[in-house]
């Protein structure tokens, strides 16, 4: 998304939104992010929700699977009614802060219109995937205790108040990216946002009934290693897609994206090896995610050092903040979400600075532009991200919990949401 | 009649069954079970959370035989189960008052 824009920028000479057409089609660009489109909503479904499926106890295994698969379907139709033309059409005299209302229900696209030199439909599509896996990150947080009714409430506002401007911002013309902002696939736009969500939502909530002193291990460990390796497969197309081209840059963001998912899978097992003794399976496992969400804004700018070198911080920082976040400050932000996502979110789009340089093996920064005034762009977009998500998950959560209540009841949560707001149950002992 | 309740380690199922098949034992229910003795529990830690787990996984056996079978069929199980560390297992032997063999209607020994 970036290098597209930075492209036709930079060709143009002057800052253009990506909705100015590029002449002709090209075959293997859109070949590519049809092929990364699938990936994408591949993380979501079955990834993340067969990851976070599995973590959760076996009584509300169904209420997990149910919150992904809904968020898909609810997000796709705003998508199309109106979120993708806030942030991707031009907004005129507004583009600054949020885009346009010409496309919404996109009722000019044809088969012929195109995005840069792919058709507008496959990135309307490919934007959608990742617009999807946002909010269905955030579930994580408050698993296992909210209701159906108030999460489907609080994901179609939360897209709307919180993804929609900051995505606008970063990726669709807005002040963000005039200001040259580098996200390359969503550090910024996917993993602060839906982190810090995450800890407002855990916060607002409130624990579990019994956390932490009550057992709640993850219910099945195969399905959660199975996820886990279906988000790495999936997250080539979500780095190695957002060039939007199938050439060297979008080869080497996937060599990037491998390598760091590699070594922050190493460092976390490295670190609760020589901290408790075992090399834990979920250890490793996370430790990829964290990887992988912290080298997410950083893929298309850096070189293998630098995938190397954030992964494997990642794999350090993200460990202790969970353990932070866990045990000294005892949220329950019950799958980890804003330690792995924002903590590694944060991290990776400060280290894109850094490690963009040629000096340390990658692509370089703009002209004229230096370590420390990227540092600060970055910086910036970041707090702004952290502000804007925190103060609007917050405003958001609340409205609802007064008007339909954010949590079942405790009795409710004891018997386990699969049976009580589906009527159903995962595991059928008897048949 | 007696039912042998026999609380096994899992992984010594098969050589249970096996030994019991030599001597002639024709039928066993297996259940998996969990429960706790001297070996207590054990702990698990997920992302650094730990959790005491109190109720360990075994196996439970119940095999009804002849009175004449019985110490046999002990002596057997307690030959293949025992590992000689902590967490063997009990064997629990109750009297039993009939046995009924749905297909037929036999009752006694003869629906063992």
């Amino acid at each position: 998304m970036w290098t597209l824009n930075k492209k036709i920028a930079l060709g143009l000479g002057l800052l253009l939104p990506q909705w100015v057409m590029a002449a002709e089609l090209n075959a293997a660009n859109t070949a590519w992010v049809l092929t990364s489109t699938a990936l994408v909503l591949f993380m979501t479904l079955p990834g993340l929700s067969l990851f976070y499926g599995g973590l959760v106890r076996s009584k509300n295994v169904l209420s997990i699977l149910m919150q992904c698969f809904s968020i898909t379907c609810l997000v796709s139709i705003l998508w199309l009614a109106g979120i993708y033309s806030l942030i991707f059409s031009e907004g005129g005299n507004w583009q600054a802060i949020i885009g346009g209302l010409s496309k919404c229900f996109i009722p000019q696209m044809t088969i012929q219109n195109l995005t840069g030199d792919i058709p507008e439909a496959a990135f309307f599509m490919f934007q959608l995937t990742f617009a999807i896996i946002t909010p269905a990150l955030i579930v994580g947080a408050f698993a296992e205790r909210m209701k159906f009714s108030s999460m489907l409430w609080f994901s179609g506002l939360w897209l709307i108040l919180v993804y929609m401007p900051i995505c606008h911002w970063i990726w669709g013309g807005g002040w963000l990216q005039s200001l040259g902002v580098r996200d390359f696939a969503g550090g910024i736009v996917i993993h602060v946002n839906a982190g810090i969500a995450a800890l407002v939502s855990a916060l607002v909530l409130g624990r579990r009934k019994g956390f932490p002193t009550v057992s709640m291990p993850p219910h099945n460990m195969t399905m959660v290693v199975t996820g886990a390796g279906m988000l790495w497969v999936g997250w080539f197309g979500f780095n190695a897609g957002s060039a939007l081209k199938a050439d060297g840059s979008a080869a080497m963001t996937l060599l990037v994206t491998h390598i760091a998912a590699a070594s922050g899978s190493l460092v976390w097992m490295i670190i609760e090896w020589r901290r408790f003794k075992r090399p834990s399976v979920l250890g490793i496992a996370t430790g990829m995610v964290a990887g992988l969400g912290t080298i997410t804004p950083a893929s298309g700018f850096v070189g293998p050092l630098g995938g190397l070198i954030i992964g494997g911080l990642a794999g350090g920082v993200c460990f202790y903040a969970t353990q932070y976040i866990k045990r000294v400050l005892v949220i329950d932000d019950s799958l980890d979400v804003f330690p792995v996502h924002g903590v590694g979110g944060i991290m990776g789009s400060l280290l894109t600075a850094i490690f963009s340089d040629r000096s340390l093996g990658g692509i370089g920064l703009d002209e004229g532009i230096t370590i420390g005034h990227q540092l600060g762009v970055q910086a910036l977009a970041v707090i702004i991200t952290i502000i804007w998500s925190g103060i609007f998950s917050y405003l958001i959560l609340i409205a609802i919990n007064k008007m339909l209540g954010l949590r079942v009841t405790q009795d409710e949560e004891v018997e386990g949401l699969d049976i009580v707001l589906h009527e159903e149950t995962g595991y059928h002992k008897l048949n | 009649m007696k039912l042998i309740t026999a609380i096994i380690k899992p992984f010594k199922l098969d050589d249970v069954r096996e030994a019991l098949s030599e001597i002639g034992v024709a039928g066993v229910t297996a259940t998996e079970v969990k429960g706790f003795g001297r070996q207590k529990g054990h702990t698990e830690l997920y992302r650094g959370a730990e959790y005491v787990v109190d109720f360990l996984p075994k196996v439970k056996l119940e095999i009804a035989v002849a009175d004449s079978v019985v110490e046999l069929a002990v002596e057997t199980i307690v030959k293949a189960a025992n590992t000689g560390k902590i967490g063997d297992g009990k064997i629990f032997i109750s009297s039993l008052e009939q046995v009924i063999r749905i297909r037929t209607g036999e009752t006694g020994e003869d629906a063992i």
